[in-house]
């Protein structure tokens, strides 16, 4: 009988945010499923130790945004190198926006993209649907359909949904099967055009201004529609200080919302554009050192409920380019783990803590069974060595995209394995 | 978390490229305005010539027209006896697919020593100085909103010329200074001479977020931002500002920020007058104003080609 092998993990420090579990240990796998952690299940016999002594095992981490560039942009990154490079950040479990070419507006398109992700066997894909046929704002798109291909929510990603009507519509549509819908708070009209934080930076650089105000205006609709009808939202990559104050009042009446940030976001502000470094041409926009610290304390306190990657591999001849007309966004895939322990650990939490919010509150706003070590769920772990220092060098990255603002910084806290299902699929 | 190392002047403390104002140590500028000194008397001569760069080939860029801008750079060029090519890119070379920098390095490819860009998007200017070939230089001849450098310099030269001494002076920045890379780079400059006072006016439509955060004093309305001022420095009004939200009408802008007499009147009694060009007569300065004895916006175009020549001089000799 040849079923997958029984691991023990051994001499780990085992976190588990979801048990609350720090504790060294080891973990027990049999049949690709969490057999118990700490105490060995009856009978339980290992075909292979792992030694963990020195390293961490947590679960998996579930990255909220991540783009895999299929179908349509297949010249910026490919399946195959883009989940190579989520198991070599430690992440099993990710959501991919649907601002692909064609976008994910149409059952046939989730399911090979779930099929084509799933034989890579690498880390678990959930796709989120389109929430308007082609992502033009206009008609909703097959929200029963999609969600029976494989949808765990409906985002109308980066593209603007100009009526306020057609987002009413929609939200009452979704809120009649119970779906979540993702949004990115921006008011298309205040934002047109711009591309960095209103403020000193971009009046000195002369760049368009995206103001706070196209944020919080669009969150104050949003929680509005959200009471009005009763849907479930997601609030996509929050960027703001007044934002997340407009958040923590929403959940503090009860409303249904969750929300997250970008890492990029938690640790860069718009002093880092520099003389015009596209790399830091980002959606949203990097913002005030200020709206930064506030982000950072929101998400330790919960009002932010997770952190993602963002994952936007863009190529290089896209960024070289005057900084208006760059390609947004950043390779952060193999960056999430590292940047999530120092914003942790600058803000004095626990790693149970810090993990919490890429691991079982991710998974909690994904509505899937992920991010936790508890006894009779996938084996998805990451084993990471905490003490490890590495230079981020962008050619290193297994991912397609190479641009990081974080190229040549120093981080702490390295992946040495990832196991997904009980099978090991990254090994450094 | 950046370093922010400049692109502009090297460690060695030279001139590599002229981009911005920002950041321009006091002694740089000074240092220009001392050499654009020079040449004004050759432009005075009966030959117009020296021989500073002779044998070197400049490249006026342009990926925004402007025949003015551009002419004052050739000439400055001429003058010190480099060849110039001048290249009229507009927006077809874009649409034909060929990239920013692809552009550059063809023209690089043709042993340019030197190219003076303008461009319609911010930092276009820094991205080329990023990727040519060392010894190639570039001034930023206006990019996007941010900076317009040489224009920012020739002002400077301008107010030492009739004022002697930044450091008791009163300057106002009028109008359009949102949209205005002018207003930007002239800004920058005269923080770092240490003029004490500098103020902008303009209706919040027309100034830039935080734009106090740049030193400066902000004003709406013109007869206070006016009084005791030693230097008014009109901005240009472009047309299309006029059909959007952002104002209501030329006229109404006039009545609100155009410079009267009577309001110069509240300024020093000498007071200079200056205005970037191409001016809007009857938009955001009268008639009377702009050739009146007050005005040196004549001479400001006759101290351009120095300080073109100036800056030239100084990134491309050995």
């Amino acid at each position: 009988m040849s079923g997958p092998p029984r691991i023990e993990i051994r001499g780990a420090r085992v976190v588990d945010p979801a048990s609350g579990r720090d504790a060294p240990g080891s973990i027990f796998i049999a049949e690709g499923l969490i057999a118990g952690v700490g105490q060995a299940p009856d009978g339980f016999r290992a075909d292979e130790t792992i030694d963990a002594a020195g390293l961490v095992a947590c679960p998996g981490l579930v990255d909220l945004s991540v783009r895999l560039r299929e179908p349509g942009y297949e010249y910026r990154a490919t399946l195959e190198s883009e989940m190579k490079a989520a198991v070599a950040g430690g992440v099993t479990t990710l959501a991919c926006p649907p601002d692909t070419d064609p976008p994910l507006d149409e059952p046939g398109l989730v399911e090979m993209l779930k099929r084509r992700a799933a034989s890579l066997e690498r880390a678990r894909v959930y796709p989120l649907g389109a929430l308007t046929v082609g992502l033009k704002g206009q008609r909703l798109a097959e929200m029963a359909e999609l969600t029976e291909a494989g949808c765990v929510g409906f985002f109308q990603g980066q593209a603007p949904l100009p009526e306020t009507s057609t987002l009413l519509e929609a939200m009452r549509y979704a809120s009649s099967f119970g779906y979540t819908v993702w949004l990115r708070p921006e008011d298309p009209a205040l934002a047109a055009g711009g591309v960095a934080h209103e403020g000193e930076v971009a009046t000195r650089l002369g760049l368009a201004p995206i103001p706070v105000i196209a944020e919080t205006i669009a969150i104050r609709t949003i929680v509005e529609l959200a009471m009005h009808t009763g849907a479930r939202v997601h609030l996509a990559r929050l960027s703001s200080a007044a934002g997340a104050v407009l958040v923590a009042e929403a959940k503090s009446r009860g409303v249904p919302i969750t929300c997250d940030v970008g890492i990029h976001h938690l640790h860069l502000c718009d002093r880092d554009i520099g003389e015009f470094d596209s790399s830091c041409r980002l959606v949203p926009p990097l913002r005030s050192p200020a709206d930064r610290e506030r982000l950072r304390r929101a998400l330790a306190e919960g009002v932010i409920d997770a952190v993602c990657s963002d994952h936007a591999p863009v190529d290089e001849d896209a960024k070289q380019v005057p900084f208006a007309e760059a390609e947004p966004g950043a390779t952060g895939l193999e960056l999430l783990l590292p940047l999530t322990l120092q914003w942790g650990s600058e803000c004095g939490l626990a790693p149970a803590q810090a993990l919490a919010r890429v691991t079982s509150d991710a998974a909690r706003v994904l509505g899937v069974a992920a991010g936790s070590l508890v006894p009779g769920v996938a084996a998805d772990i990451c084993l990471y060595d905490p003490k490890a220092s590495w230079v981020v060098q962008p050619q290193a990255l297994a991912s397609q995209g190479k641009n990081t603002p974080f190229n040549g910084y120093e981080l702490t806290g390295r992946v040495v394995r990832t196991i997904v299902g009980g099978r090991t699929v990254h090994a450094s | 978390m950046n370093p922010r190392r400049s692109l502009q002047v090297g460690p060695d403390g030279k001139l590599r490229h002229l981009l911005t104002t920002e950041g321009l140590p006091a002694e740089m500028i000074r240092h220009i305005l001392d050499t654009a000194d020079q040449f004004v008397s050759v432009s005075e001569r009966e030959v117009k010539k020296v021989p500073v760069l002779r044998g070197k080939s400049i490249f006026n860029v342009f990926f925004e027209n402007s025949t003015r801008t551009r002419t004052t750079f050739e000439i400055a060029a001429k003058r010190l006896s480099a060849d110039v090519i001048n290249l009229n890119v507009g927006a077809s070379s874009t649409s034909k697919g060929e990239t920013l920098l692809d552009t550059v390095y063809n023209l690089q490819a043709m042993d340019a020593d030197m190219f003076v860009v303008r461009h319609s998007q911010s930092g276009a200017p820094h991205l080329i100085a990023r990727h040519v070939k060392p010894g190639v230089a570039v001034i930023n001849a206006g990019d996007g909103r941010h900076a317009h450098p040489t224009q920012g310099l020739l002002d400077m030269y301008t107010i030492r010329h009739y004022k002697k001494d930044f450091s008791a002076l009163t300057v106002a920045i009028v109008g359009d200074v949102l949209h205005s890379r002018v207003a930007r780079s002239q800004i920058f400059a005269l923080k770092t001479l240490g003029v004490p006072d500098l103020r902008v006016i303009g209706p919040k439509t027309l100034l830039p977020a935080e734009v106090e955060r740049l030193g400066v004093r902000v004003f709406q309305d013109m007869s206070a931002g006016l009084k005791g001022c030693d230097v008014v420095i009109m901005l240009r009004l472009q047309n299309e500002r006029m059909n959007g939200a952002l104002l209501p009408s030329a006229g109404e802008f006039f009545k609100c920020y155009g410079l009267t007499a009577q309001k110069l009147a509240l300024a020093k009694p000498d007071a200079i007058v200056m205005h970037p060009g191409p001016m809007n007569r009857g938009v955001e300065i009268d008639s009377t104003v702009a050739d009146g004895r007050q005005s040196v916006i004549l001479p400001q175009v006759t101290f351009g080609i120095a300080v073109r020549m100036a800056v030239m001089s100084m990134l491309g000799a050995p």
